[in-house]
């Protein structure tokens, strides 16, 4: 039976649950809100994994729904009764512009020394509000342990929009590379929201204008061409970081009945060509598998990259076409995975306390901060049979037997019988009258 | 006849004042009781594109019906083949009402679907209903009924004299699908089974039937259609067949305790209200459908057992163990570095098949052509081109 032994005498580590929500108004009015819980577990679960395992893929097309959101509040320790999953409505939820949930688990540094992994499960919810549909920016919660985080970089002095009730805690946190300010409502401390037991969080726009930082790293996908023979997919990767230049994972997975011509294959970047630093390519099998491309592409500063290849549709067999073949077959989108340096020297130290979003993406140096973005998944449609076939055909074939049939009946018994035509009454009349006369009859 | 009684009182395990105060009549009801322990429910709704809103609004309700009077979301497997809720022509998104003006939002808060899209197929439904799935396939999409079950399944679409179409490319026959049941029967998957089915022409599809224990209700006889109810005009659509419309108005007076019967469940949505017959089957099954209880199929078994023993049920504390063995080493671990640029670049080229080199091949068939008309002359040539 093995036993527990620990590094150092110091007390085992407990589980923990914590949970934040962050709010940060986009310029455009709409908010963006991003929901982190976080749990951690004492335990080893599993020894450490060899990273040259690594998997990953992506799936074309899911629906989400209120019916992914209940296994993932199931997940929480308290379900959606108590803390900020009571925010998670799912009427206001699905009716954003935006909407996106995960669960990230992973091995996670425990101390300053690091001899024992800790497992970290996290569950984030991201949503973007579109103001327009959802209500003028009014919010009101009424919670216990927990805390919340506006993002005021834009508005230091309340140009852009204006905070109420307004605190004086200030934290800065480093985020995606760049430093942000946020005001802090720590929601345990019982000064936030005196006597009655409810924060209503207002934020008040005041200027329509300003210019939001890019992301360093973003990524485009889409199908040019016309037809339903031929096409081109063309993804496009965006590097805005001002004078540096990173490389770039990109892995494509194409379905096999797009069948990607990999000789017209290029990658230019500020219309010069950039061959890459590694390919590996793996054909598709009909039926079997997927083409499977995987590129390290270096990005100059401050440039896109457009990714080009031409494909064949191909035609399926008629039981492999799903009940609505009209709508199109999905794509699943491209992943891009890169090491982006960060504008602003990033704290790799993981003892000092952090705000969850902020220790999300763990650091292992300074410079840079790991990423994986995926682009949009595609839709094509394949060259589709009509359906109804079987009514057309049955309508074909029979006007055929009929005219065929119907044209060999009549060649072998048809006869065919000399008649006179009967003269018309002028005509009798006229021949008696010529009679009469003794002249020829007509 | 009294030895009988007693002989019964005895194996129960009844207490001797309740044998002795009640009259023989109640005790051999009591007897004959529908002797499930269980209840698992299949609610499944064949349609798919908006226009069959309906379909997935009957589903709902019968699954918020089921899961108010208590059968669990373990216990109940969901086939939805369309996605109503989060559609991009639904003008409040995550929600299915079953009401016009938006009464009732019948999807909810806390739905799980179990077969959504593609997967509704028939055989994944005859699948799901013998039992026969492949050994990785979750729990919650298995139907993991047994001799003590009480079944209830509900069936939606559209339909015509004996079969019922699934999602617009293929059907299931009456014949199959009484089949299905005699298998469930044979493999002791079942106890009761209620099977309500509202399509146009359903009594078609329990004609067929002939295994023991089936009750059958559908909503309309062999030549009617099966109209729908109200449409939302805010929607767009309509949002309700009529007869699913009365039976969830019906289930909404149950609860958990209530005592209402099959017979009652018959007489929902007659002629007047529903324009087409409704129709029920109720000769394989063995009790008097007048002693059946609805929630023998809409509710949950809860049986309580009554015990007098303490049980003690504080634990002492027992220090966490490792999985794996043997005790961690004092090296410090790391962060592995999450893109090893210079790993990818200097990767060792992986094992190729190999391949003659270029032109060797065309090369060689040149040769074979030289050497043919060498040895045979040029005259030959001419047959060729």
């Amino acid at each position: 039976m093995p036993t527990l032994t620990l590094a150092s005498a110091r007390s085992p580590f407990r589980d923990e649950f914590a949970e934040e929500l962050a709010i940060r108004p986009l310029h455009s009015g709409d908010i963006h809100a991003s929901f982190q819980f976080r749990t951690v577990w004492g335990v080893d679960l599993l020894q450490a994994t060899d990273p040259r395992f690594l998997r990953y893929a992506i799936l074309p097309r899911e629906i989400v729904c209120t019916e992914n959101l209940t296994p993932w509040k199931k997940l929480l320790p308290c379900g959606s009764k108590a803390g900020l999953a009571v925010l998670l409505k799912s009427e206001k939820l699905f009716h954003s512009s935006y909407f996106s949930q995960a669960v990230h688990i992973r091995p996670v540094c425990q101390g300053m020394h690091c001899t024992v992994p800790s497992w970290e499960m996290r569950q984030t919810l991201n949503v973007v509000f579109d103001l327009y549909t959802s209500g003028q920016g009014k919010r009101e919660w009424s919670m216990f342990k927990i805390k919340i985080y506006v993002d005021v970089t834009d508005s230091p002095q309340g140009e852009l929009f204006e905070l109420s009730p307004p605190t004086p805690l200030l934290s800065q946190a480093v985020v995606l590379g760049d430093r942000r300010t946020y005001s802090v409502y720590d929601l345990t401390d019982p000064g936030t929201f005196g006597k009655v037991r409810s924060l209503n969080l207002l934020v008040r726009w005041k200027a329509d204008n300003g210019d939001m930082l890019r992301p360093l790293l973003h990524g485009e996908r889409y199908v040019a061409g016309f037809g339903l023979q031929t096409g081109e997919i063309h993804t496009l990767i965006y590097n805005n970081h001002p004078y540096r230049a990173f490389p770039v994972l990109l892995l494509e997975t194409v379905p096999w009945y797009l069948r990607l011509y990999i000789h017209t294959l290029t990658v230019t970047s500020k219309n010069r060509e950039n061959k890459p630093s590694y390919i590996h390519y793996q054909p598709s099998k009909d039926r079997l598998r997927p083409h499977l491309l995987e590129m390290l592409v270096q990005l100059p500063p401050n440039s896109v990259t457009e990714v080009t290849v031409q494909f064949e549709r191909a035609l399926l067999k008629w039981t492999e076409y799903p009940p609505d073949p009209n709508h199109g077959f999905y794509v699943g989108s491209s992943v891009l995975s890169a090491l982006v340096p960060s504008l602003v020297a990033m704290d790799t130290n993981i003892t000092q306390e952090h705000p969850l979003f902020s220790s999300f993406f763990l650091c292992k140096e300074e410079s840079s901060y790991f990423m994986r973005v995926y682009t949009e998944p595609l839709l094509v449609n394949l060259p589709t049979p009509d359906f109804s076939m079987p009514y057309n055909v049955i309508c074909l074939t029979c006007t055929v037997v009929a005219v065929g049939y119907g044209s060999f009946y009549n060649l072998l018994t048809r006869t065919f019988q000399v008649e006179e035509p009967s003269q018309s009454l002028a005509k009798r009349l006229a021949n008696v009258i010529r009679r009469w006369r003794g002249v020829p009859q007509l | 006849m009294p030895n009988i009684i007693a002989v019964v009182c005895a194996s129960y395990g009844l207490a001797q004042s309740v044998c002795d105060g009640e009259d023989l009549p109640a005790r051999a009801e009591r007897f004959f009781r529908s002797d499930h322990t269980n209840n698992w429910a299949v609610l499944v709704c064949t349609s798919r594109f908006w226009f069959n809103y309906r379909h997935v609004a009957n589903t709902l309700s019968v699954y918020r019906s089921v899961k108010r009077l208590g059968i669990p979301d373990s216990h109940i497997v969901l086939m939805l083949a369309d996605d109503m809720a989060c559609n991009h022509r639904n003008p409040k998104p995550a929600t299915v009402f079953s009401h016009k003006n938006m009464e009732l939002n019948v999807y909810g808060d806390d739905v799980e679907v179990d077969y959504r899209g593609y997967e509704v197929t028939v055989e994944n439904f005859l699948r799901v209903l013998t039992g026969r799935l492949p050994p990785s396939t979750p729990r919650s999409k298995r139907l993991l009924s047994d001799d003590h079950s009480n079944i209830l399944i509900y069936l939606t679409g559209h339909g015509g004299n004996g079969f019922l179409k699934f999602q617009d490319s293929e059907e299931i026959s009456n014949v199959e699908l009484a089949d299905a049941f005699e298998q469930m029967w044979q493999k002791r998957r079942y106890n009761e089974l209620l099977f309500i089915i509202d399509t146009c022409q359903g009594a078609s599809m329990y004609e067929r039937f002939y295994s023991p224990n089936l009750m059958a209700l559908a909503s309309s006889q062999v030549g009617e259609d099966s109209l729908s109810h109200q449409p939302d005009l805010a929607i767009g659509v309509h949002l309700m067949d009529r007869y699913t419309f009365y039976l969830l108005e019906f289930l909404e007076d149950i609860h958990p305790a209530s005592q209402a019967n099959m017979n009652d469940l018959f007489k929902v949505c007659p002629k007047s209200q529903c324009v087409s017959t409704p129709g029920h089957r109720t000769d394989l099954f063995q009790r008097d459908p007048g002693s059946v209880l609805i929630t023998d199929f809409f509710g949950s078994v809860r049986k309580v057992e009554i015990t007098m023993e303490t049980i003690n049920l504080t634990v002492p504390g027992i220090p966490l163990e490792r999985f794996g063995g043997e005790p961690h080493t004092e090296t410090a671990l790391a962060y592995v570095d999450q893109l090893p640029v210079a790993q990818i670049i200097h990767q060792k080229p992986k094992q190729k098949d190999w391949h003659p080199p270029d032109g060797f091949i065309l090369g060689l068939w040149t040769l074979i052509l030289l050497v043919f008309f060498r040895t045979y002359g040029i005259k030959h040539l001419k047959h060729i081109f």
